[in-house]
């Protein structure tokens, strides 16, 4: 018969043992623990729900996104030439699906309505079962998704919104951001601006009245007025107004030689060919050519402008004109699909589709709150824009921001932005905290 | 007095495409009681018969040139319109007067659109209450607006004015105002263009045995139809009019604004308050209210008188027409028994 006799060391040793053999089946099973998290695939696919601009006046914008999520859904499922797969820096894609689960999709129609976005958002989380939610060509919209999904547990990878705001005070923890924003286009172009037009010129903002247009023309005037550049004034225009020569005409007797457009889309076609009626490319102020600027470009929408962007500077987050691995192998794969160069809101949702599937490799679990921790801080590279890091802090992407013009000898009728610069990511990086905002709990919800 | 003379300029141009969709607003009114709300779309489709025939001309003849290749690997394609490589110059020519010349084609579709509507939709609800008129015309403009859509896209479609009035005029050296006082070519040739179809209209209602025909059926149909003149088929041609003037509208503002498919529903309601003011029924009404607002919404949008009452520029049609409905009930030149009943 033996005795038994613990000594203190060996309590210490059965201690931190059993700590040991505690914790472990945690780490080995993180996916499984929670089972109630919301939409928690259970067969062998999984549910992703692409919420675009189906109808409305963003519809175009709206179905580029669907092609590039369609083309993303087959590279994740190993059809294809894999794409951006092939090019990404981080290699936990295998081409079989999410975590071995095959990828399958659902589409909702935001009609660039807020609450028209949040209805559809909500279907495809309630009846469809969708995991995650991304798309959308408009920050309203986005902010209201976001909302959403914060409430809901369901992660939310933003479309195009380019406002201070989706990543800035409505910030949530359950929403990404891979657009770049006003702010960034300010710190981009503020220095061409000053490098191609001077640093003694005056600005006159026309701006569409609402949260967009609001933060776009405070970004640019902080850009300018910090070259040295004066403002003659900022004017409100109603969104949509279509004719703007009313509020063109003023621009002219302003002592202004520099028009700002902070217009996006119908009302930035309609305000710069009117402009351009106006004489406002041949005229001549302070002894200076009068010049215009539209910050956010898009080549959708630089389309609908047709001659009348020759020569216009702006920023734009990505163009199929890149010559690096990854924009070249995006455009090969969407343009042998489709038949022409994919959009920017067409990459960035694309690459969004991807950086959630590889975060749910990486995390080895669809459990949010892990997906979360895997996209906070991940540092990428391959996607089409130069080293990127999706930031903790604000779940902003801070990656190169291109400077294009209005191209004066296009070759094909894609052929409308001309890369002027790319401007490197230190330029473009700022302090998380100017904006406020409170990024919110990660809790997983159920649904 | 340069700002007042382009905002003055800028008001008469827009309220020239006002004073266009109103009146045949008050043209449907007056003969056949009916409120369309598918006007706007008829402005929009007129438009688009300008694109469709820019389109048609800019046919182009695909050559493939497996030399060189596109950025995603395909051959590239070398197009050139045919309407250049069959007619030389002439063909420039027409590619270049695109708009101008689409008036000829547009007329006789915007014509038959126009009956059609009224025959085919339109003649069946001429008993019905005007709210069942309202959702009928309203319902027919989205049905119309998703067909353009769908064929076209969402997105603004340019369409170039011709290269001679491409640039802008220099009305400071015509008026002896000194050097940099400009004004957009097209904008001129729009207002010139609606003052001449506002007096077609009017001389063909005034001059013409048929128009005086229709005219007395505005007044009284009951009347006019005793006396054995078919006067409902008359009102159908004059829909096809009404019809045929929101599309003349539409196709000449194309260098203004590039359309896309919502353009008519953005002219639609302020030229409901422009028919109103006018007053109802009245063709002289809706022309003055057409021009009237039109250049006051362009003053309000000054500067000057942004500062001292800001957000005016949004409110300003409203609250004049808030103003005549309550000095003047029936606008400013309304009948007296028009929508009293």
């Amino acid at each position: 018969m033996s005795k038994f006799t613990m000594t203190r060391r060996g309590l210490l040793k059965a201690g931190a043992a059993s700590g040991v053999a505690l914790a472990a089946p945690m780490s080995f099973v993180r996916g499984a623990y929670a089972q109630d998290f919301c939409n928690m695939p259970t067969g062998g696919s999984v549910t992703l729900g692409f919420n675009v601009p189906q109808s409305g006046p963003y519809a175009d914008e709206g179905a580029d996104e669907l092609r590039a999520y369609q083309l993303a859904t087959k590279h994740l499922n190993g059809e294809g030439d894999g794409g951006l797969l092939n090019t990404f820096s981080s290699k936990a894609l295998k081409g079989n699906g999410i975590l071995g689960k095959k990828v399958e999709f659902v589409t909702g129609d935001t009609q660039t309505k807020s609450d028209a976005a949040r209805a559809s958002a909500k279907r495809m989380i309630e009846k469809d079962g969708a995991i995650m939610i991304t798309g959308g060509s408009s920050s309203g919209v986005a902010v209201a998704v976001q909302g959403l999904c914060q409430e809901m547990g369901v992660i939310f990878m933003a479309g195009l919104t380019h406002s201070n705001d989706t990543t800035g005070k409505d910030k949530r923890r359950y929403g990404f951001r891979h657009f770049f924003n006003a702010y960034q286009s300010g710190l981009a172009l503020g220095p061409i601006l000053a490098e191609e037009l001077g640093k003694d010129r005056t600005a006159y903002h026309l701006t569409a009245d609402y949260n967009w247009g609001w933060t776009q023309e405070e970004s640019i005037k902080d850009a300018t007025e910090g070259l040295g550049w004066q403002t003659a004034n900022a004017v409100r225009t109603p969104l949509g107004a279509g004719d703007f020569s009313q509020y063109l005409t003023p621009v002219l007797n302003s002592g202004a030689d520099v028009l700002i457009l902070n217009h996006y889309g119908k009302d930035m076609v309609n305000s710069l060919t009117q402009a351009v009626q106006f004489g406002m490319r041949e005229k001549q102020v302070n002894g200076k050519d009068f010049q215009i600027v539209v910050p956010l470009f898009s080549r959708l929408m630089a389309q609908g402008a047709g001659e009348n962007i020759k020569g216009i500077l702006g920023t734009t987050n990505w163009n199929w004109s890149l010559q690096d691995e990854g924009s070249k192998a995006f455009v090969k794969s969407f343009g042998q699909e489709y038949g022409f160069p994919p959009s920017q809101a067409a990459q960035t949702c694309y690459v969004q589709a991807l950086l959630y599937a590889d975060a749910c490799e990486r995390a080895g679990t669809f459990y949010p709150p892990e997906v979360i921790k895997a996209l906070e801080g991940f540092e990428f590279d391959g996607m089409g824009n130069g080293a990127t890091l999706y930031r903790g802090a604000d779940h902003q992407c801070f990656k190169e921001v291109l400077v294009v013009k209005g191209n004066e000898n296009p070759q094909s009728q894609f052929d409308l932005l001309e890369v002027v610069k790319i401007v490197p990511r230190e330029q473009v990086t700022y302090d998380a905290s100017i904006f406020g905002g409170d990024l919110g709990p990660a809790d997983a919800k159920t649904c | 007095m340069d700002a007042i003379l382009l905002q003055l300029l800028n008001g008469l141009d827009k309220g020239g495409a006002y004073a266009l969709i109103a009146l045949g607003l008050t043209l449907v009114f007056g003969t056949l009681g009916v409120v369309n709300f598918a006007h706007g779309a008829l402005f929009m489709l007129g438009a688009f018969c300008a694109v469709t025939f820019n389109k048609l001309l800019g046919l182009e003849k695909v050559v493939v040139d497996e030399t060189q290749t596109t950025a995603w690997g395909t051959a590239l394609e070398i197009r050139t319109p045919y309407i250049e490589s069959w007619f030389g110059e002439f063909g420039s020519f027409l590619l270049n007067y695109s708009v101008p010349v689409s008036i000829i084609v547009a007329i006789p579709v915007m014509l038959v659109i126009g009956i059609v509507m009224e025959r085919g939709l339109i003649k069946h609800f001429y008993k019905r209450p005007h709210a069942d008129q309202i959702l009928v015309t309203f319902g027919l403009a989205i049905v119309l607006q998703e067909i353009i859509k769908h064929y076209f896209g969402a997105n603004p479609i340019p369409q170039a004015a011709p290269a001679a009035v491409a640039g802008s005029a220099d009305i400071g050296a015509w008026l002896g105002l000194g050097d940099g006082l400009v004004y957009p070519w097209w904008r001129l040739v729009y207002f010139g263009f609606s003052a001449a179809v506002i007096a077609a209209v009017f001389a063909f209602l005034q001059f013409t045995t048929y128009g005086m025909v229709v005219r007395a059926g505005m007044r009284d149909s009951e009347t006019v139809g005793l006396l054995g003149i078919n006067i409902q088929k008359r009102f159908t041609v004059v829909f096809g009019i009404a019809a045929v003037v929101a599309g003349l509208a539409g196709v000449m503002y194309t260098p203004i604004l590039p359309p896309d498919y919502h353009m008519g529903m953005d002219f639609l309601v302020l030229s409901f308050v422009v028919v109103v003011v006018g007053g109802m029924g009245s063709l002289p009404g809706a022309v003055l209210a057409g021009f009237l607002l039109g250049v006051l919404q362009s003053f309000a949008s000054m500067n000057a008188v942004m500062t001292i009452f800001p957000g005016i520029n949004q409110i300003i049609i409203y609250l004049v027409a808030v103003v005549i409905l309550l000095t003047m009930p029936r606008g400013l030149l309304g009948r007296e028994g028009v929508m009293e009943d």
